[in-house]
């Protein structure tokens, strides 16, 4: 199971500022282990985050986004106690959704 | 003809072909577990220069524009493995940003859809290869805008 996610969601003015910082490892697919063998990619492809049940960003990832990802971003509207729901999936098929409340 | 003696051929000449794949850099079938992931630009990911990138996501006719703004992205990345990109885009109607590394393995780095009511910017953190232009790409409107911006790296981040 993967480690669960960092979310904050804060009200900036009419806006909530969104930032996320997920725990993965984001392998690239270009190193090799000690025995020189290379280590196969694995990274999250894909993220959601939804407001209240709309989605509010979804990215596609390549191996180019760095280990423990950081993604931040703001929409418009939002209120206090709101719910931010992160998800990813990874190449594995592996997936994890976390929650937060808008502060 | 015989049964035995067909199956044979088969599987030298897929064993052949696989060979050649792989001479080629092809990906070994064992990353093919991202097939499961639906959504993912398999085809525009997998592209392995600036061009080829371009001509997957369709944007090879983009226009360059001074509204594309890199924010908290620095002139000198001492680490490669963690290189912060902020990308804002003031074009009317955004509907996607994209990072593309010019000189990394696979120039596509990311993709953020942007549905009406976010703010056309995102801050993220990349891996760079080496020294190389960054390309925010905008799609808006259904057309395509490019701004570039290099970024010098100290200390490689993909290999190792």
């Amino acid at each position: 199971m993967p480690d669960p996610m960092k979310i904050r969601a804060t009200l900036v003015g009419d806006s909530t500022e969104v930032k996320v910082l997920m725990s993965h490892e984001m392998e690239s697919g270009q190193r090799k282990d000690a025995q020189g063998q290379p280590i196969p990619a694995w990274f999250i492809q894909v993220v959601t985050v939804t407001w209240n049940d709309k989605t509010v960003l979804s990215a596609q990832w390549g191996t180019a986004v760095s280990k423990n990802p950081f993604l931040s971003f703001k929409f418009k509207g939002g209120a206090k106690g709101d719910r931010i729901m992160v998800t990813w999936t990874d190449s594995r098929g592996d997936t994890r959704t976390d929650v937060a409340s808008v502060a | 003809m015989d049964q035995r003696r067909r199956t044979w051929v088969q599987s030298g000449a897929g064993a052949a072909l696989l060979g050649l794949l792989a001479a080629a850099g092809w990906p070994k079938p064992t990353h093919g577990a991202d097939l499961r992931v639906p959504g993912w630009n398999r085809a525009a990911f997998d592209t392995h220069s600036l061009t080829d990138t371009m001509q997957a996501l369709g944007s090879l006719d983009a226009k360059q524009s001074k509204d594309i703004v890199f924010v908290q992205t620095p002139e000198i990345a001492e680490n490669g493995a963690v290189v912060p990109i902020g990308v804002r885009s003031d074009i009317p109607k955004t509907e996607s940003i994209a990072i593309v590394i010019d000189k990394n393995p696979n120039p596509l780095a990311a993709i953020f859809d942007i549905p009406a009511g976010t703010e056309p910017a995102i801050s993220t953190r990349v891996k760079m290869a080496q020294t190389a232009n960054i390309y925010a790409l905008v799609r808006a409107d259904g057309k395509y805008y490019v701004a570039t911006k290099e970024v010098k790296v100290t200390l490689g981040g993909c290999g190792g």
